[in-house]
């Protein structure tokens, strides 16, 4: 019902349209230095933001995968509506393809692998796609579920895979050597150019995770961009009316199979991509890398982040990926802490810390009814 | 996360509200007696879909015997009859008839069980629900059923796409295919819901639309698919006198800009000042057909609407 509270209060237009408002050339000027500070992260050593306890060079890959992941996932969970609870499933194949071709059982290149394990990745998806998305619902949450750990027994109990011990010596991706670039230092309170800590561009390295973490950022900026593309495009607008309503949209015209197994070989092929980035970074691969607990973690981050909004996925990725490398001290009490937010954020935020702009858009216009209604009652 | 499994039969709803009183709460309802003017002259004609059009008069639907049956319920007994292009034809009778469930059977919502329905002289066969819509009929819904998370001008854009083919390579690149039909499509749903004199409209989310405007939504997004054969399943339900007065007024407009209708309508006195013929049905058979005022004449027809509902026979 209509409080005096909310009738009252004005509609004002939100930071994202303030944005959308301001002129092309300072938009673009402001996305580059935004990107400028995401390139320069590592290198910065913010206090309180970096990592004490492990590399943050390295952190900042990890978040990125959880990044190109949630992206990925976002399209099955967010745009068509499809509950997807073994989407590591994918994120194994990816990187297990590089790893059989690159070293196992083969010695191509990493750069060569990566579109391969696209390619095998986005052809699992349509495999387990085809039969399953016919039925509806629940069924296919179970069906994806049993995938994810299918994929995991098989890595386990296959030789030709490598076992229990995984794969090794897995190429790294191909670099130049051109410059070094400096960090800074914090340790006396204030920054200082440190030239002895420095990062080689671009040397895809052992120990320094860097470089991997900026060839992150580029494949992230090209998957959005896709994202971007398709989705306002015929068939973003054909996956949400199958997510609203199938019969529906069935019934106008939408072939709801064709575009569910779309979003779902799409997904996969993303989850493939973000694998064979893991692969490629850590040179090394085993079974334990893709448990069960990791498909609920790239759930949590579409989930809390808000699912439908792929910068809301984003911040989601980052929540769930960084905060446990942040507060490692704290790591006995992660699980608690974790669910404890999650509970938290079921209750005051259920739609996600960023919600699609669908549900924003709703809540404004029933604002302005609001004040439409106190309007006339008045009158 | 996708919405539960929901096993309701596509349109088998209860009984619609009667009243405005009793219409479906939505979330931001305008005063009741606000009735959205259309622009009847903004031309919407069909757009080529690229099925033989039929001359006007032609037959353009056969159902043809059908009979349907849900376990022992048979909702469609020996079902019979036809459309011709460009006429509007009415199809009454009491709640339960099989009105819907015709629609269903139609649209390959349902398959009959022994029977079949022709569609510009070929029978439907088992097509996809989304390959008769491609074929030029399309429907509303009783209860309605618009996407309702997506703006008014994205729902009409969906019925649009129907005849689209832009893919993720095409939109990917920005391919001249994605642009040509991006701007057509939009400039034809655009012209759609200024007709339904929704364009202010276009931005608003579907579900935030007085009762009245998400039905004609519902209408403009089947009319962007570019129909032969436009199915109104209860269109009036739950307006008052004076918007179902307009709603007729839009029916006959439609109709004149080229489109044949079926009209499933339950308030009698509705459909015999709009339709050019009328079927009635009851307890899934055909019992009368004819001229609105033939049916008026009709002893069964009296019979059934009597027995069910004395107001709706006057
Ligand atoms: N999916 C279904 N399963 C079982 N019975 C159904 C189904 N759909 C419709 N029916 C039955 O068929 C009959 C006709 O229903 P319907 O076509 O919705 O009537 P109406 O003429 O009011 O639109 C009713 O008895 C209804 O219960
Ligand atoms: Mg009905």
């Amino acid at each position: 019902m209509t409080t005096t509270q909310n009738a009252t209060k004005k509609v004002r237009p939100n930071l994202n349209e303030r944005i959308a408002d301001l002129p092309l050339p300072i938009k673009v000027v402001l996305w580059i230095i935004f990107a400028l500070f995401l390139f320069a992260l590592p290198l910065l050593n913010i206090p309180f933001i970096t990592t004490p306890d492990s590399d943050f060079g390295g952190v900042l890959f990890t978040v990125s995968t959880y990044v190109l992941v949630a992206l990925g996932l976002n399209i099955v969970v967010g745009y068509a509506g499809l509950l997807d609870l073994g989407y590591v499933g994918f994120y194994a194949v990816g990187a297990y393809t590089v790893g059989v071709l690159s070293s196992q059982h083969g010695s191509l290149p990493w750069l060569w692998c990566v579109p391969i394990a696209i390619l095998v990745a986005m052809a699992s998806g349509v495999i387990l796609g085809a039969p399953t998305l016919r039925v509806r619902g629940d069924y296919l949450a179970i069906v994806t579920l049993g995938f994810g750990e299918i994929v995991r027994l098989t890595l386990i109990n296959s030789e030709w895979l490598g076992g229990a011990q995984g794969i090794s010596e897995i190429p790294r991706p191909p670099g130049i050597e051109l410059f070094e670039v400096p960090s800074i230092d914090w340790s006396t309170g204030v920054p200082v150019v440190d030239l002895g800590t420095t990062t080689t561009f671009l040397k895809f390295g052992i120990s320094d995770f860097i470089p991997y973490y900026w060839l992150a950022l580029v494949v992230i900026a090209l998957v959005l961009v896709f994202d971007i593309l398709v989705k306002n495009s015929r068939v973003g607008r054909a996956w949400e009316a199958t997510r609203e309503d199938e019969d529906a949209a069935e019934l106008m015209g939408v072939p709801t199979f064709r575009f569910k197994l779309l979003a779902f070989a799409l997904g996969a092929a993303i989850g493939g991509l973000s694998g064979a980035m893991f692969a490629g970074k850590s040179g090394f691969i085993n079974p334990q890398s893709f448990e069960l607990l990791l498909s609920i973690l790239f759930l949590a981050a579409v989930v809390v982040g808000g699912q439908g909004n792929r910068w809301g996925v984003i911040l989601g990725a980052i929540v769930v990926s960084y905060f446990p490398e942040r507060f490692r001290e704290f790591a006995d009490f992660r699980v608690l802490v974790f669910g404890l937010a999650l509970m938290l954020l079921a209750i005051f935020r259920p739609q996600g810390l960023l919600p699609p702009r669908r549900t924003l858009r709703a809540k404004r216009a029933d604002a302005r009814q609001h004040v439409l209604e106190e309007g006339e009652a008045g009158a | 996360m996708p919405e539960p499994t929901n096993p309701e039969p596509v349109g088998a709803e209860p009984t619609p509200p009667s009243t405005a009183a009793e219409r479906p709460a939505t979330p931001a309802t305008a005063p009741v007696d606000e009735v959205t003017e259309i622009n009847p002259d903004v031309d919407i004609a069909p757009e080529d879909i690229g099925v033989p059009v039929v001359a006007e008069g032609e037959r353009l639907l056969e159902v043809d015997t059908v009979t349907l049956r849900f376990g022992g319920v048979v909702a469609l007994n020996e079902v019979s009859f036809h459309i011709n292009k460009g006429e509007i034809l009415g199809l009454i009778g009491p709640n339960g008839a099989g009105k819907t469930t015709c629609f269903n059977v139609m649209t390959g919502v349902y398959q009959p069980t022994s029977g079949e329905v022709r569609y510009l002289g070929k029978p439907l066969g088992k097509r996809h629900k989304y390959q008769i819509t491609k074929l030029g009929i399309a429907r509303t819904f009783q209860n309605i059923r618009l996407f309702a998370n997506m703006t008014a001008l994205e729902n009409v854009l969906v019925g649009v796409d129907a005849h689209h083919s832009t893919g993720v390579v095409t939109a990917m690149f920005r391919l001249p295919k994605h642009r040509r039909e991006e701007e057509q499509g939009r400039a034809r749903a655009m012209e759609l819901l200024e007709f339904m004199g929704l364009a202010g409209k276009a931005d608003e989310l579907a579900r935030n639309l007085p009762y009245g405007d998400q039905r004609r939504l519902e209408i403009a997004r089947a009319l962007a698919t570019s129909p032969q054969l436009l199915c109104l399943d209860e269109p009036a339900a739950g307006f008052n006198p004076a918007e179902k007065a307009k709603l007729m007024e839009l029916i006959r407009t439609i109709r004149d800009q080229g489109y044949t209708v079926l009209l499933i309508e339950h308030d009698m006195k509705l459909v015999m000042g709009v339709t050019d013929r009328i079927v009635v049905l009851e307890f899934g058979r055909k019992i009368a057909e004819g001229t609105p005022a033939e049916i008026r004449d009709n002893p069964a027809v009296i019979a059934a609407y009597l027995g069910v509902d004395e107001e709706d026979a006057s």
